[in-house]
């Protein structure tokens, strides 16, 4: 008997490293290899000069616009303006109180995301009433031989951020009593909730806030001036609780009956039954709807702009209307879209991380 | 519960600010010891911040100059950026005490809206772009020309008035905004491009070569540009009115920033007068009697102004044209100060 042994077979095809995973992922059979080198010519095509303009032969340093000599974008622009960007018109010497304020918040918003920190509830409690208290006095000022800045200064992404804190926070409560409200047996309870809610949501927000800025100013009695910040907030508000507040019923609609039932059965009384059964279960469904109201609400802070609010956006648009930085505005969009993405992606995956965590096995999905 | 109720009060009466509207607008300044002015949020060389977060502009600087003569502090001003939308409301409401915010002076504005027009800062009006190597002179030889200019505008309804009632025949170029007209026109698009010539030097900053455009002589439609103050209140009225014929007057009699003290001792009457130095004369203003002084001392004449924030000296470069004093060729005329 003679063997022949069968010639070595080269080694098979790797399936890891970056090699491995082009060859499974991009170059898998004619046709994938094929629509990968068109897609990939296209998007370098597409990609390269916005490549070469935001970075390659973009001006970096510098102070005024004549340092921007090249073909690129001119990020000097934004360097010089980053202050304004960030906090206003706020006077210079001041804007620690800002830095305070937001430095708290972040320092307590993160001792509530880390699972692991201590004494939850009473952290949660000083958020929501001793914080706004704090962050009131040192951004306003007045009190503590803190100088006095009156809103009109306050501006850029600090306002940005102030309009959409207080009116996540504030929407929060209001919607989850108006939810409450809509779906009580008490009649008139029950209708003023669904009024309240149909009319807010029948009105986009840029009619609120004309309303608060234009309309409103007239039916105070003369001499009486009103902050305008103050009333865009007042506005969102409102507006954000009516959308929070079918956010949170659609939360209290998947609860199952049998918790009313049980709760009811317990001998609970309402406020208790709430509390206690159905709130805690519902609101564990409602984060992603919650955290897109949220987000929404972000973005649409920037329709401040039309209510001479100097939001990031607003803050943005008058830089570049000023003689001396003429014709930089896109820099200054793609710097204002940048700032809105980061801080939309953050919630975005926070929420993901908090429904993965709270994942009990009570949502319906697999 | 009762904290968030304590701090919403707190916070209530902080954000509340009533005003002592049965007071004079002059008496309540003085008390407050600030100006309060409507601006825009952003209009090139007219009102906008610098990069210190400092407002700039023409409209700004009637601002100072009322400060300075009311308050002998040019810095005595907190701007309120207004939407247009909102200006004639806040006006009336009395959050501000003077609207100077590139307003066009109406009839019916100015008889319907409970304001009253101060005078006029800038003489602003439509006009025309053209590149300068084409070497025209004129509108007139614009006959056939494409235009690039904003649709659904009188903008674009004053370009076929005027092309018709002197019988060229044009082709409008119409864009969405004036950004885009610009862009347009600088690209080759168009021969001319048309809009009022305020922000038509502020966009030709933006184009591949400034220096390469040039706007015609002719103003095709009058938009006067001035600041408002509320009507009834005639001793405020006439301050904002007559700290910018002050700036006017300074600067027909040569008197700027830079002269003002040597000038003091002029024995020209008319400067005499406009300094402060004839009495009596500010009685009726209800102010002090170096205002003028302090005006030019601390902002300038009108010219100083001009070409600091719109003209020479400033990236927008606009033509002084029909802003040019009337004894030079413009329009700018304020009676005397005595």
């Amino acid at each position: 008997m003679k063997y022949d042994s069968q010639p070595t077979l080269p080694a098979p095809a790797s399936t890891i490293g970056a090699v491995g995973w082009m060859r499974k992922h991009l170059f898998n059979g004619p046709i994938n290899t094929i629509a990968t080198l068109v897609l990939g010519y296209f998007s370098i095509i597409f990609l390269w000069p916005v490549l070469d303009w935001s970075l390659l032969s973009a001006d970096w340093i510098g102070t005024t616009r004549n340092d921007c000599t090249s073909d690129g974008a001119c990020w000097v622009f934004i360097g010089q303006r980053l202050d304004q960007f960030l906090y206003g018109f706020y006077p210079e010497a001041e804007t620690w109180r800002l830095d305070t304020a937001f430095f708290i918040l972040a320092a307590l918003i993160a001792w509530l995301i880390i699972p692991s920190t201590p004494r939850k509830g009473w952290v949660a409690t000083f958020t929501l009433v001793i914080f706004p208290i704090i962050a009131f006095i040192l951004l306003s000022g007045g009190y503590f031989g803190l100088e006095t800045v009156e809103t009109h200064k306050w501006g850029g992404l600090s306002l940005t951020l102030v309009l959409a804190v207080v009116g996540i926070v504030a929407a929060l409560p209001f919607g989850v009593l108006l939810a409450l409200g809509r779906q009580s047996d008490m009649p008139i309870v029950r209708s003023l909730s669904v009024v309240y809610i149909e009319i807010w949501r029948g009105v986009p927000l840029i009619t609120v806030l004309f309303m608060a800025s234009v309309m409103l100013p007239l039916f105070f009695p003369e001499g009486m001036t009103f902050d305008k910040l103050l009333r865009a907030l007042i506005g969102i508000t409102l507006f954000q609780s009516a959308y929070m507040a079918e956010v949170v019923r659609g939360g209290l609609q998947a609860i199952p009956k049998g918790q009313y039932e049980a709760a009811d059965a317990l001998g609970l009384g309402y406020w208790q039954k709430m509390i206690m059964i159905i709130l805690p279960q519902a609101l564990k469904l409602m984060i992603p709807g919650i955290v897109n109201t949220f987000i929404a609400l972000f973005k649409d802070t920037s329709l401040v702009l039309i209510i001479g609010l100097f939001d990031l956006l607003a803050i943005m648009q008058a830089s570049a209307n000023d003689p001396n930085w003429i014709g930089f505005s896109t820099e200054g969009y793609v710097f204002v879209a940048l700032v809105f993405w980061v801080f939309c992606f953050g919630m975005s995956r926070y929420s993901m991380h908090l429904e993965k965590r709270l994942h009990t096995g009570h949502s319906n999905r697999a | 519960m009762m904290r968030k109720v304590a701090f919403a009060s707190v916070a209530a009466s902080m954000f509340f600010a009533t005003s002592a509207y049965a007071a004079s607008t002059l008496e309540t300044v003085k008390e407050r010891d600030h100006i309060l002015c409507g601006v825009t949020s952003g209009v090139p060389g007219f009102s906008v911040p610098d990069d210190k977060g400092e407002w700039k502009g023409l409209d700004v600087d009637l601002c100072r100059a009322v400060s300075a003569a009311v308050l002998g502090d040019n810095t005595k001003v907190k701007y309120i950026p207004l939407t247009a939308k909102e200006r004639f409301t806040a006006l009336a409401s009395g959050e501000i005490d003077v609207l100077s915010r590139v307003t066009t002076w109406t009839l019916s504005r100015d008889s319907q809206l409970g304001i009253n027009f101060a005078g006029v800062n800038y003489y602003d009006g439509q006009g025309f772009m053209v590149k300068k190597d084409l070497g025209l002179k004129s509108v007139k030889e614009l006959d056939g020309a494409t235009v690039c200019v904003q649709s659904g505008t009188t903008t674009e309804l004053n370009m076929a008035d005027y092309f018709r009632s002197h019988g060229l025949s044009h082709t409008p170029v119409v864009f969405d905004t004036n950004e885009q007209a610009s862009a347009s026109f600088d690209s080759g698009r168009c021969d001319a491009f048309t809009t009022d010539l305020s922000q038509a030097y502020g966009l030709r900053t933006r184009m591949k070569d400034p220096s390469s455009v040039v706007a015609l002589p002719e103003v095709i439609s009058k938009e006067p540009l001035g600041p408002v103050v509320r009507q009834g209140d005639d001793q405020w009225f006439n301050i904002v009115k007559w700290s910018l014929n002050a700036m006017l007057n300074a600067e027909e009699l040569g008197v700027n920033s830079g002269n003002v003290d040597e000038m003091k001792s002029s024995t020209n009457p008319n400067i005499q007068r406009l300094l402060g130095g004839s009495a009596g004369l500010a009685k009726g203003l209800g102010i002090s009697e170096d205002w003028g002084y302090q005006i030019v001392k601390q902002v300038g004449n009108y010219g100083e102004a001009f070409d600091r924030n719109v003209g020479k000296d400033s990236p927008l470069n606009i033509d002084r044209g029909i802003n040019k004093l009337w004894n030079q060729g413009g329009l700018q005329y304020a009676p005397p100060i005595r």
